[in-house]
């Protein structure tokens, strides 16, 4: 084994930090899934009468499709009848506020770094923790609402502002859209809703953190995100779960509505679970985030850092249908040991001089197989649209891969699309040169792989940029040899 | 300081250094010089801790421990500086960040404190003057697109940084101007004081103007065959490596 290899396997071979779980009583659906499945769930939830319909339409229309191949990922088949559909932690009473919430399970978040308590939580940042099925409590709902900024969990939306949930709901993901978006339709059980209100700037970071404690239970939860004419919204969602040695199903759907010239910022940190060493284990992620640039100069930005999960699908796109609409994704893509990503955009040009950016960069180590999957379209409206992808990938260790796969469908000749690609290898020499400065192997590698991800990374909100540069640092810790 | 005895070390079974020994003292600076392929750059590059050389023989003691027997940083933290023939890019980590990382990995080593962004800036400026390194260079990728004349100018800067005990400076003379080479090695001669050494590696006579060697080597073949004052080198410029060969040649016959 050459050197190279001996210090990235080294580095890779770090264990999962998020592995532990919790007992609690928890409040669950009977395994399976079925329409009785799905008005349990809904009369659990207490929904409106329309709401079940649009599951129950979902569920029918999810009967009749097949789950995807195309994806550059292999898996054995989740059995979906034997997962449960529903878990909750039991609560004697429903909380009416973050006081009331059960401490045991403000504790699990504390644990993860994340206090839910306001005062003593990092200014700016107002937090939606759901746990398995349900959230568990909001942040800084009061402040914000004095703005009429609503931020709350889906149920409670539901609830209180039905209206906004029915004119928006599948809006951008319809319920047929694909298998999974189809199935989470059916069967989601909570997940956080926001609202900005025309010309309000949120004045702090909104941000959704999920975790999955449960056993063998699926993970679907749904984030609607609608910013009004000339508002702004910077979101976060963070992920991780226990470690199982078998695989869990995260099967979320987000849904971003950008009215006239608002902005909206989503950023992903997602730490699920990656199996072990071995491969075994891990949270299959199979995810469709997608956002509309309805009105004109709107802007939509994804920034990902991924790298958890043992099987990854997921292409946060934009629809950029309003003129001098522009849609952006930044991503940095990890995977170590057997984990395998499928993930990249969809850019979708509609609207006139709508312009899109994608930066990608996908680092492979171990076993892994990391592939970056886009796709550009240019509609015959879309007069003057530009779009510019670069895809690089870093390798380290020979036992890995990386693929690209760029789709570029033009239909409007005065489009400019340029796309860049690179891939370059974790040298010997770049690590020696930082072992003869005095830094030891690892935090050479955190270097190296920082300063190749900085693009993406400098996307963040500054707290979650050194979380995410710690993280890298993690998941690669071994990988090096 | 730095004891070299019998040194023997090879690259995929061929033996490039072939019993080298060699003594530096505190104060000191010694020129290695010799023909192409001789093995100057692999000298330097063992003592760096370089993997890829197999050390058959031989030993190295830096201050009284075992040189082989550390992994390159901690010969690195321990004292030992290496100004790299062809310094290595790293895209998107400024030369300011990969210092500080450097600095104060190293001063944790010597169990000192770390440098705080603001007390690690003043140092900077300080050490900055003295190769007259722009700051707007510093902030750029590692070496990423630096001239030839940047980059060696870069590497004294970060022997300034680190303090170290004995400098090696590889070739630091190739792909340099005469200005190039004057602040460069003007920078060298400031960071010597009697507790430091320097070993420095050239092909050419020019770069002993400006430092200047108490003692000159030649290698050949993977040995010394020659040691002098710095008159020697004068007399390599003059006629050549041939002589020095024909004599290594017949002496070993």
């Amino acid at each position: 084994m050459s050197k190279d290899n001996q210090i990235l396997e080294e580095f890779t071979s770090k264990e999962y930090e998020h592995g532990w779980s919790v007992n609690y009583e928890a409040d669950e659906a009977p395994a399976g899934l079925n329409e009785d499945i799905i008005r349990w769930i809904s009369s659990k939830k207490e929904e409106p009468e329309w709401l079940l319909e649009w599951r129950l339409k979902a569920f029918r229309t999810w009967l009749d499709m097949k789950e995807p191949e195309w994806a550059n990922v292999k898996y054995p088949k989740v059995d979906l009848q034997a997962l449960k559909y529903y878990s909750a932690p039991k609560q004697k009473n429903k909380p009416k506020s973050l006081d009331e919430v059960d401490p045991e399970l403000l504790q699990i978040y504390e644990r993860l770094g994340i206090s839910l308590n306001e005062q003593k939580k990092l200014q700016g940042i107002a937090v939606d923790a759901v746990l398995d099925s349900v959230s568990v409590g909001t942040t800084f709902k009061e402040s914000l609402s004095k703005l009429g900024i609503i931020f709350c969990s889906f149920s409670e939306a539901v609830q209180e502002h039905p209206e906004l949930v029915q004119k928006y709901l599948g809006s951008v993901v319809p319920i047929s859209d694909n298998y999974y978006a189809a199935l989470n339709s059916a069967v989601f059980s909570d997940g956080s809703f926001c609202y900005i209100p025309k010309g309000v700037r949120c004045p702090m970071e909104l941000s959704t953190y999920f975790r999955i404690n449960a056993a063998n239970t699926g993970q679907f939860e749904r984030t609607l995100i609608v910013a009004e004419e000339g508002s702004y919204v910077s979101y976060l969602e963070g992920c991780t779960a226990p470690q199982r040695d078998e695989n869990q199903l995260h099967a979320a759907v987000v849904e971003i509505y950008a009215e006239k010239n608002s902005e909206v910022k989503y950023s992903t940190v997602q730490n699920w679970f990656p199996g072990d060493k071995d491969g075994k284990g891990g949270i299959y992620n199979f995810v469709t985030k997608r956002g509309i640039c309805a009105g004109d100069y709107s802007k939509i930005s994804w920034t990902q850092v991924e790298t958890g999960s043992a099987v990854t699908w997921k292409y946060p796109s934009c629809i950029l249908k309003g003129d001098y609409s522009v849609g952006e994704f930044y991503s940095v893509a990890v995977t170590n040991n057997y984990q395998q990503a499928d993930t990249g955009t969809k850019m979708i040009h509609i609207g006139k001089n709508t312009k899109s950016r994608i930066v990608s960069k996908g680092i492979s180590a171990g076993y892994s197989q990391n592939s970056y999957r886009g796709q550009v379209q240019v509609m015959k409206r879309a007069v003057n649209s530009r779009n510019f992808s670069q895809c690089d990938s870093l390798l380290m260790g020979d036992k890995c891969g990386a693929h690209t796969f760029p789709y570029i469908d033009i239909q409007n000749s005065s489009a400019k699309v340029e796309h860049e690609a690179t891939t370059s290898k974790i040298g010997e020499d770049q690590i020696f040169y930082c072992n003869q400065r005095g830094i030891d192997t690892e935090d050479a590698v955190a270097l190296i792989v920082n300063g190749y991800a900085k693009e993406v990374l400098n996307q963040l909100p500054m707290e979650f940029a050194v979380e995410a540069q710690k993280l890298l640092a993690l998941t690669l810790e071994g990988s090096v040899g | 300081m730095l004891t070299i005895k019998n040194l023997h070390a090879s690259i995929e079974g061929n033996e490039i250094l072939r019993g080298i020994n060699l003594e530096v003292k505190a104060g000191e600076v010694h020129a290695i010089m010799g023909p192409n392929g001789s093995g100057k750059s692999t000298l330097a590059s063992v003592l760096a801790g370089r993997e890829e050389y197999e050390i058959s023989e031989g030993e190295v003691i830096f201050q009284g421990k075992d040189l082989l027997e550390m992994a390159p940083e901690e010969r690195a933290r321990e004292g030992v500086f290496l100004a790299f023939q062809y310094p290595v890019e790293i895209p998107g980590v400024s030369t300011t960040n990969f210092l500080r990382t450097a600095v104060n990995q190293v001063r944790e080593y010597r169990g000192k404190e770390a440098l705080d962004a603001v007390k690690f800036l003043s140092v900077m400026k300080e050490k900055m003057k003295l190769v007259e390194i722009d700051q707007k260079l510093l902030s750029r990728s590692l070496n990423e697109g630096f001239s030839g004349g940047e980059k060696k100018r870069n590497e004294i800067f970060q022997m300034a940084m680190l303090e170290p005990t004995l400098s090696i400076l590889d070739e630091t003379d190739s792909g340099l101007d005469i200005d190039a080479l004057r602040i460069v090695s003007s920078g060298v001669n400031k960071l010597k004081t009697p507790q430091t050494a320097t070993i420095v590696v050239t092909h050419y006579q020019r770069l002993l103007d400006y430092i200047v060697p108490d003692y000159v080597h030649v290698l050949y073949n993977g040995k010394i065959v020659k040691s002098g004052s710095k008159e020697l080198a004068l007399e390599l410029e003059e006629k050549g490596y041939d002589w020095i060969k024909e004599e290594a040649e017949s002496a070993s016959v």
